[in-house]
Parts: C-alpha cells; sequence; structure tokens
C-alpha cells in the first residue's frame, strides 16, 4: 500500500474507497493510458487532477491543453503516433469536441472521451447532475459515423468501462464515449481493481508485413471492416485526411467513394453491435412494466423495482450499460415473448433515450424525466410503476 | 498529364520524397505552395534523418494540401487544428520530427489560439505558415493577415481589420525561433526549415507566397510571376528584431520595404511535458 499511495504502481490493484472521477482515471491507466490531454471542467475535474499526479509516474505524458478544440485534437494525434489516449470534460467542452469525433471516425483513430454529464445546455448548472448528452453522444458531430458510448453506474464501473472503452476504441478503430454524469462521478464507493495481468486489453488491428516490404493501404480492409493500423514513425508512410479517401488514404472527392466509406465506419458499430453492446437484466422474466434505465438513474430505478416486486408488482429493469449502441435486439427479444404491457424510461433529461425505445414498440413508453440538477428517486420511479 | 505537354524527364530528384502518384497536384498556376513543399522536402533531406522520423501536419485550404503531396507520415487535419495533432505526435514520440505546413487562416484565424499556446510552450514543432494573405482555397475571402486596404471577396471595400503580423506575434508569445522569407528565397526558406527540423523548440517560419488567382487577381498584382517581381523589388533584410509595425505589410505602397529574415534563434527550454520518461 506504500507503493500504492505513493501513485508509483500503473495498476492499483486492490480494494479501494474511491470517487468515481478517480476510478475513471485509474481504469484508464490500467488500460494502458500513454497520453492525456485535457481542459479543466466541472464535473469531471478530478481525472485530470488525479492523472496529473498519477500518468507521469508511470511513464504517460500528461498535457493540459489550451481548450477542449486542441484537448480533443492532441488525443487524436497520439494516437495516430500509437498512443492509448484519452481526455476527459463535460457538456460545454463536449460539444466544443465535437468536430473532432468526427475526424477521428473518419481518420479512424482510436480515441476515448469521458463526458461527465451535468445540467445544461450552455453553462447549465455545473456542480449538479444531468444525463442530457446522451444524444449529442450518438449523434453530435456532423454527418453519419459509428460510436460507442457507455453510461457507468458505479465508482466500480468507471473503472470497468473505461478499460472496455479502450479496447473497443482500439479494436474497432472508433471514437469511443464513456457517458459518466455528476452523481456517479462524485460518488465513493468500493472498487476492486484486478491484478496487472489479469487485465486483457484489446489491440488495433496492426499491418501484417513490414514496413516498406509491400506498398501499405492504410484503409484497405477484409472481412472484419477494420483496416489495420500502422503508427506514425513506423515506416508505413501513411496518409490520412478527414476529406472522404480511398484505401490509399488518399482524397477521393466523389459520390461512390464517399458512400462506400461512410457505409463502413457506420457498419463497423452496427454489424458488431453484438460484441460492443452490454446491458444487465434484473427481474425481467415474468416483468409486465420494463424500467429501462442508464447511470445514476438506474441505481433509483433497481431499488423501485426491488420495492415493487416485494410489493407484487410484475416489474423489471432493463439497465443501458451501453447507450450505443443501443440493446435494440434484446428489447425486441422482450418484447417477442409477449408479457411486456409497458415501458418506463427514466432519466435526467426530457426523453432522450425514450425515444429509442419509442422507435422498437407500439406498448406505452411511460416517462419520468428531470431537466437536470436533480435524479429521481426510487419512490419517484415506484409511484409510475403499476 | 494530359496531351501535348513534352515529357522533359521521368524522373526527379525528390520523387522519393514527394507522393509522385498523386500528381497532377491541386494547386493554380503561380502558386507559392509548391515551392514551400519543395524547400521541404529539401530540408527532410539535407536533415540526414529517415523519412520515417518525420512526419508532416497540416491543416485545411491550399496550403493544407501540403501534406497530402510528402511521402512521410502525413495527417491532413481539421481546420485550424493542425498544431494539436502534431503536439500530440511531438509529444508521444519525442524523437521524430513534427513539421507543421498550413495557411495563414488555418493557422492564425481559426487556430489562433492553438498557435499562441504552441509557442508558449515551445513544442518541439516546425511550423511553416503559407501566407498568402487570404483564404484561397474558398474563394479569396479576407483572412486574419489580409493588408489593410486589400480588397478579398468579403471585404468587398477593402479590409479595415488591422492583421496579425505573425512573426512578431509568435516571438512574443514565447517561441524559439522566428522567420520570414517569401517563395522567392527558396534557399533562405530551405535553410530556415532545416534549423528548425534541427533545434529542439517552437520553430515558426512565415513564408509568403502568391495567391494569383485570389488575393493577386483581386488586388491587381497581376500573376505569380509579376508578385515575385514585388518580392524581389521591395523584400529587405531585416536588422535584428523588428517589431510589429516594421514587419506589417502593405503590397500596395511600393515605398515600403518588406521586411524579411532570420528574427530570432535563441535558446529556450523546449516542451517537457510532465510524464516525460525520466528512466
Amino acid at each position: 500500500m506504500t507503493a500504492q499511495a505513493a501513485g508509483q504502481e500503473r495498476v492499483l490493484t486492490g480494494t479501494h474507497f474511491m470517487l468515481g472521477d478517480h476510478a475513471c482515471a485509474e481504469g484508464a491507466l490500467a488500460a494502458g493510458l500513454d497520453f492525456f490531454g485535457g481542459y479543466p471542467i466541472t464535473p469531471s475535474t478530478e481525472i485530470a487532477e488525479r492523472l496529473a499526479r498519477r500518468l507521469p509516474r508511470v511513464g504517460g505524458k500528461f498535457v493540459q491543453m489550451e481548450d477542449e478544440l486542441g484537448s480533443a485534437v492532441a488525443i487524436i494525434g497520439a494516437s495516430a503516433a500509437g498512443a492509448r489516449s484519452f481526455t476527459a470534460t463535460s457538456g460545454p467542452g463536449f460539444s466544443l469536441m465535437m468536430e473532432s469525433i468526427g475526424l477521428a471516425a473518419m481518420m479512424e483513430i482510436p480515441i476515448v472521451i469521458v463526458d461527465v454529464q451535468r445540467a445544461s445546455p450552455s453553462t447549465g448548472l455545473p456542480t449538479m447532475v444531468g444525463q442530457s448528452d446522451a444524444l449529442q453522444a450518438r449523434w453530435g458531430s456532423h454527418g453519419d459515423y459509428g460510436v460507442a458510448a457507455y453510461s457507468p453506474a458505479s465508482p466500480q464501473e468507471c473503472f470497468d468501462l473505461t478499460l472496455l472503452a479502450f479496447d473497443v476504441a482500439d479494436r474497432y478503430r472508433i471514437p469511443v464515449l464513456l457517458m459518466m454524469d455528476e452523481v456517479v462521478a462524485h460518488m465513493t464507493e468500493r472498487v476492486v481493481i484486478p491484478a496487472a495481468d489479469a487485465i486483457q486489453r484489446g489491440q488495433r488491428p496492426r499491418p501484417d508485413h513490414a514496413p516498406g516490404a509491400t506498398r501499405h493501404l492504410p484503409y484497405a480492409v477484409g472481412d472484419t471492416l477494420v483496416p489495420p493500423m500502422a503508427h506514425a514513425g513506423e515506416g508505413y508512410c501513411v496518409h490520412m485526411t478527414g476529406l472522404t479517401h480511398d484505401e490509399r488514404g488518399y482524397p477521393a472527392l466523389n459520390e461512390a467513394t464517399h458512400n462506400q466509406l461512410v457505409n463502413r465506419l457506420v457498419d463497423k458499430v452496427r454489424l458488431n453491435a453484438g460484441e460492443i453492446e452490454r446491458y444487465e437484466e434484473y427481474a425481467l422474466e415474468d416483468a409486465e412494466t420494463v424500467v429501462v434505465a442508464f447511470g445514476c438513474t438506474s441505481r433509483s430505478a433497481r431499488e423501485a423495482v426491488k420495492r415493487g416486486r416485494a410489493a407484487g408488482r410484475k416489474c423489471g429493469l432493463l439497465r443501458l450499460v451501453s447507450l450505443w449502441p443501443f440493446p435494440e435486439a434484446r428489447l425486441r427479444g422482450l418484447l417477442e415473448r409477449g408479457r411486456v404491457q409497458r415501458f418506463l424510461v427514466p432519466e435526467v433529461n426530457l426523453g432522450q433515450m425514450r425515444r429509442e425505445v419509442e422507435r422498437l414498440t407500439q406498448l406505452p413508453v411511460l416517462r419520468l424525466n428531470h431537466a437536470g440538477g436533480a435524479m429521481p428517486t426510487p419512490e419517484d420511479i415506484l409511484a409510475v410503476i403499476p | 498529364m494530359s496531351g501535348s505537354a513534352p515529357i522533359i524527364a521521368s524522373t526527379h530528384p525528390n520523387d522519393g520524397l514527394l507522393r509522385a502518384d498523386r500528381f497532377p497536384h491541386i494547386l493554380c498556376p503561380g502558386c507559392g505552395i509548391g515551392t514551400v513543399i519543395h524547400c521541404y522536402v529539401d530540408a527532410m533531406a539535407a536533415s540526414g534523418l529517415a523519412l520515417s522520423d518525420h512526419a508532416c501536419v497540416s491543416g485545411i485550404g491550399c496550403s493544407g494540401r501540403a501534406a497530402g503531396y510528402v511521402n512521410v507520415d502525413s495527417y491532413h487535419t481539421t481546420h485550424g487544428r493542425a498544431l494539436p495533432f502534431a503536439l500530440g505526435i511531438a509529444v508521444y514520440k519525442p524523437g521524430m520530427r513534427v513539421t507543421v505546413i498550413s495557411g495563414d487562416g488555418d493557422l492564425a484565424a481559426i487556430g489562433g489560439n492553438h498557435l499562441i499556446h504552441a509557442a508558449r510552450r515551445n513544442v518541439d514543432l516546425t511550423v511553416i505558415c503559407i501566407n498568402n494573405f487570404n483564404y484561397g482555397m474558398t474563394g479569396g475571402q479576407a483572412g486574419p493577415t489580409s493588408p489593410r486596404g486589400s480588397v478579398a471577396s468579403t471585404a468587398p471595400e477593402g479590409v479595415h481589420d488591422r492583421p496579425f503580423v505573425l512573426p512578431d506575434l509568435v516571438r512574443a508569445a514565447g517561441a524559439s525561433m522566428v522567420s520570414r522569407w517569401t517563395v522567392l528565397h527558396v534557399r533562405q526558406l530551405r535553410d530556415a526549415i532545416l534549423r528548425g527540423m534541427q533545434k529542439r523548440g517552437f520553430c515558426f517560419i512565415e513564408a509568403l507566397s502568391p495567391c494569383p488567382t485570389n488575393f493577386g487577381r483581386a488586388n491587381d498584382l497581376g500573376d505569380g510571376m509579376a508578385e515575385m517581381e514585388v518580392y524581389r523589388e521591395r523584400c529587405e533584410l531585416a536588422d535584428g528584431t523588428p517589431g510589429y509595425d516594421a514587419l506589417d505589410i502593405d503590397l500596395t505602397d511600393h515605398t515600403r520595404p518588406i521586411l524579411v529574415g532570420d528574427f530570432l534563434d535563441i535558446e529556450r527550454t523546449p516542451y517537457q511535458p510532465v510524464g516525460e520518461h525520466t528512466a
């Protein structure tokens, strides 16, 4: 524990009583974080502060950038050179990072962005909870592209899902967004960190030929739809651009190339959704009311379902661990069983993920919303469960 | 190349440094960007380093296409963001020589905040800012370096804003090396780029370039050759480190010199981000 306290271990193996933001930072370190570029913003700042102390001592680079525009691009540049890199922000900074989510998606350079959501829009309630960036995570940058987004419900999940986020980013060469919320970020709970050698890391697909042996085509793909990635400095002489490009990486400004490229960027996630998506079920076997919830709200929802069951109400919880991909196949599966009478989607926004449920069913989708600054209590949710 | 143009030589000594399969390029006749690319690859060859030690990063615009023509790891990023992208490479792989080639609008307007902060930090980069006084690719709009009085599509009555004088701006922000040359001064330009590659820290080279299609035509400067004549007649080697007013450019006032030179070359501790490997 002495060495751990000094923060010289990359993986803080053991059981901790840890803040959600700190658990996220530790998850990044355990994932092999090489480069952090960020700009302080409440309520994510503890992630940067923790890494400012921890990352240099394990050989990584911590850079406090001039703004979130620069932060998002710096981590793309570092990732292009082979670094596992990420940044952490909140709504206002997340908005500034949107253009670079598109760049990372288009260049297929893996990055992880943490958005600790606060009550929005604009400056909103900087220190208070929100879940209203959920759709922005999916659709915020211009154009069509694929991303994954996870929403932790506990400090333990802040650790676990940060690990997962890096793996998914690398495997599919996509931007992965960790959609935390202020409540989970500022919650302190037990966090169990495994032994370093127990952590399996997903890998980027890499060229199977030495540089110079044959010409490297940076965007030539096989069946996986994910091209092997060569890094700056390795001798492959890659060219990457945000313009529509062919398999050489060269600009190819025509509709046919564009259509093929953008479809592949989306299909990488769409066709691999089963591998990327995550959800948790609780008491769904015979549920007539299915509560769909995520992040801090899912904690109240679980307690409400537990109490509802004790009172004889047939309710269950589908917890969205991944917001994107939305676990569409699972929801359809529940509907096919024929027991479900209604859905209830409590969230700290005015109905963003409810739209996804409504898109998939003709059944009533009940709502319980707050614009931000407060989250629903178990009593609030229980009151809506018939 | 189509049709009747005679082929003088089938290869060029710099072919290995350029992506020859991308030619013909998109640049207009008389544009100076090709000359800057030539100076860059000449400096790269003179650096004695392997191509794999070099990376080139560009933003958006005509100058932003530079990265696409050089045969090193090259990244054509978003508008204004070449510098933070390059910082990410340079910080993570400090052995690499990372060069940013981009335009005045990209680096000084939409990317202006990144420019002054990269200079402040003294990030180990060589930045070649091709200044053609306007947004060329999009049809000649006014930019942050458009001289007062010059005509642009978004300033039909002439530019009223005071321009940035980039060498002065970047020097004040903390750069290690600052030069200004024009695309007429190919040897000086190449040498400045080479010194920038060899130096640790933020090295900024402004390369004045004709844009005959847009800026030149709108301001009666003639074709590219005519603007080169202006450079030849009016450029003077600066003494010491001139300030804003001395470096300010008025292309229409023929009595004023355009100051060029190597204005600053000092030793300053290069950026060592917290987390530099000490082992």
